[in-house]
């Protein structure tokens, strides 16, 4: 943030903003589970919560500023959070953007492959509005707009994690539970290692297609034990990671259709067998989503990831780790009704692995009472599969939620 | 012999032209229409406050910019792109439209709270507009050939001589079963529409409430729209606008729906 600042400094003192915009909410969001958290805990958040926005536009530049301070029950805490602060440049043929922001690129509804930055699924999972999914990136954006395609690129001099949940608050797998001397390995530390992101993209035929280029880490830690047979010690570490993809989407079959594939090289383990390093993977999507009728969307996704060098994997995997397969499949489906002027959405969201058997199930009715207030009911339901699969784990983490908000 | 067959052909033909013109006009008038109404100018930029009324009288607002440009002959491509100010939840977000003749639009939305841009089914131009009783066909028109058109009288709406025309979907997916339109004579524009629903009924009445000449163009500056059977209505009014504005085509992008520029969305 540091290099941010100086920025709004000099645009603040030198330019007189033509408009300024000023809003915001207040919200209450409270998620009760189903049975106790690990820590004895019922509810998986429970936080009131204010937004200031402020939006400002000179000519070519813009500044905006999204921050919140919240107030967690669970944890007793206070918390102020920059969700977003950059300065905006924006000429005819190219943009500039720098400082904290949120990039969300790729086809996918909750499914990524080439949208690779940071996502909070804590925030997911515990019933929190769908925007706490994305995290910012502290970064710089630089858009060129030639007449042949156009191009993204970002550049993001520290890496970031993803949020997972609290072993607190949700029943997490772990493969090594005796093993308490846990120590966390930043790759940005020491020698700073930035990331690297690029989109080139146009509209090929009337579909939207997208080519995908990042270069930097896996954002969830590998574990690294000092001793695999009996280890005593573990490293949690990023490893490298390279993506290279491309989507397509358009109009067809009376619907929306998207394809999106990408292969993530993970450089540490380039042979594959380290199987605490995550393998190599080819990861595919294909989707579809329809207007049956007036206000009424259903979508369906199928996702796919093959591991690449699975018999090295395997090979070297220590005995009682669980294994994981070569083929991971998934499938989605949601379906969307608005009612009364579109003042109330009734949706369903659903995950099912499979391969897996493990599943994610995710209702939700949300309803504007007035333009300023809304309310929003909904659950979260895991289960099926194993201990270890990514939903079965949480099996006993099904929560209501209930979330209600003034914006100004 | 010859004579009296030849003014047997002129008595026919006398018949035959007039009824056939007559049919061709209905068609013609709507035409013309539709081209005053939604297509004047080579673009258009208005900025729109909506409200949507419900039968208690509580009212919901939407306030929009609205950016239209012609591609090609009226009746033909037309993009949209559309900025949403108000209410609060959804300022920020964007919405392009491609429009074209007997095929469904192309549609991007962008959301701003995940920086997002998604691409959206959009197989029916019935539905409603942001949740009022406007829907995508009344504000991007409907194409001519999808009704059989006829003109059942005229008649007079205050000071305007109008042509009535009947138009009668082709199809049996409206959700209506035939509209009445007040076309009048000398702007083209339609002043008034009934809409009456399959058995008969009149359900929906959608009313020119405001019209003033801008560069030329005679534009319905205010329209209202209401249900009968709900009692729901919405009004839509332009607080500013404006025509040959020089809209570049790459303003329907989706660099713009990320980062829309001031000068079209103020």
């Amino acid at each position: 943030m540091a290099h941010v600042i100086p920025l709004l400094f000099l645009l603040s003192s030198s330019a007189a903003w033509a408009d300024v915009s000023i809003g915001g909410f207040a919200q209450g969001g409270y998620a009760l589970g189903t049975s106790s958290n690990p820590d004895g805990g019922d509810f998986k958040s429970a936080e009131e919560r204010f937004q200031l926005r402020i939006d400002a536009a000179s000519g070519p530049f813009g500044l905006f500023l999204k921050t919140d301070a919240a107030w967690e029950h669970a944890g007793e805490n206070a918390d102020i959070e920059l969700r977003e602060a950059y300065a905006n440049y924006s000429a005819d043929m190219w943009d500039l953007r720098v400082g904290r922001q949120v990039i969300t690129w790729g086809t996918g509804d909750l499914v990524f492959i080439n949208d690779v930055f940071p996502k909070d699924y804590a925030a997911f999972f515990s019933g929190r509005p769908m925007e706490y999914f994305k995290a910012g990136i502290d970064g710089v954006k630089i858009g060129l707009y030639p007449s042949f395609a156009s191009f993204d690129l970002v550049l993001v001099p520290e890496f970031e994690q993803d949020n997972y949940p609290d072993g607190a608050r949700f029943h997490l797998y772990d493969p090594m539970p005796g093993v308490t001397d846990r120590s966390r390995e930043n790759p940005a530390s020491g020698t700073k290692k930035p990331e690297i992101a690029l989109r080139i993209y146009r509209n090929i035929g009337g579909f939207d297609a997208s080519a995908y280029f990042y270069r930097g880490f896996w954002r969830q830690p590998a574990m690294i034990p000092d001793n695999p047979a009996a280890p005593s010690r573990i490293t949690l570490t990023y490893p490298a990671l390279s993506v290279y993809g491309a989507s397509i989407q358009g109009s067809a079959l009376d619907g929306v259709v998207n394809l999106e594939a990408g292969y993530y090289n993970s450089c540490d383990d380039s042979d594959g067998s380290d199987p605490m390093i995550p393998n190599s993977q080819a990861r595919f999507l294909v989707g579809y989503q329809r207007q049956f009728w007036e206000d009424f969307t259903l979508g369906a996704q199928y996702y796919t990831e093959y591991m690449i060098d699975h018999a090295e994997y395997d090979k070297n995997l220590p005995s009682g780790f669980p294994a994981e397969k070569k083929l991971n499949q998934l499938a989605s489906a949601r379906a969307t009704q608005f009612l009364m002027h579109q003042t109330l959405r009734l949706s369903f969201f659903a995950f099912y692995s499979l391969s897996g058997g493990d599943y994610l199930l995710n209702p939700e009715a949300k309803y504007n009472f007035t333009d300023h207030v809304w309310g929003a009911l909904g659950g979260n339901i895991f289960g099926g599969g194993h201990e270890w699969s990514r939903f079965g784990q949480m099996d006993k983490d099904d929560n209501i939620y209930i979330q209600a908000r003034y914006e100004f | 012999m010859k004579q009296s067959a030849m003014f047997l052909l002129a008595a026919l033909l006398s018949i035959v032209i007039p009824a056939r013109a007559f049919a061709a006009s209905a068609d013609e008038i709507m035409k013309q229409s539709q081209a005053a109404f939604l297509y004047g100018g080579a673009d258009f930029k208005a900025r729109v406050m909506m409200k949507l009324i419900d039968k208690g009288g509580r009212e919901r607002v939407r306030e929009l910019s609205m950016i239209r440009k012609n591609f090609g002959e009226p009746g033909v491509n037309q993009k949209y792109f559309i900025y949403f100010h108000q209410p609060a939840d959804v300022k920020g977000m964007a919405f392009l439209v491609n429009k074209y003749p007997r095929k469904d639009d192309d549609r991007w939305l962008f959301i701003p709270a995940l920086n997002m841009v998604r691409r959206i089914a959009a197989q029916d131009r019935r539905s409603s507009f942001v949740g009022s009783d406007f829907t995508y066909e009344d504000i991007s028109g409907r194409d001519i050939e999808d009704d059989n058109h006829s003109i059942v009288k005229d008649e007079r709406i205050g000071a305007a001589d109008c042509h009535v025309i009947k138009s009668a979907p082709k199809g049996t997916d409206t959700d209506y079963g035939h509209k009445l339109s007040w076309i009048d004579k000398s702007t083209k524009l339609p002043l008034k529409e009934e809409y009456y629903d399959k058995r008969g009924e009149l359900f929906k009445v959608f009313s020119a409430d405001e019209v003033k000449n801008i560069k030329g163009f005679p534009t319905v500056t205010k329209r209202s729209i209401k249900n009968l059977q709900s009692g729901h209505s919405s009004e839509a009014a332009y607080i500013k606008a404006d025509y040959g504005i020089g809209v570049e085509d790459g303003l329907f992008a989706e660099r713009y729906l990320r980062q829309p520029p001031a000068k079209w969305v103020e």
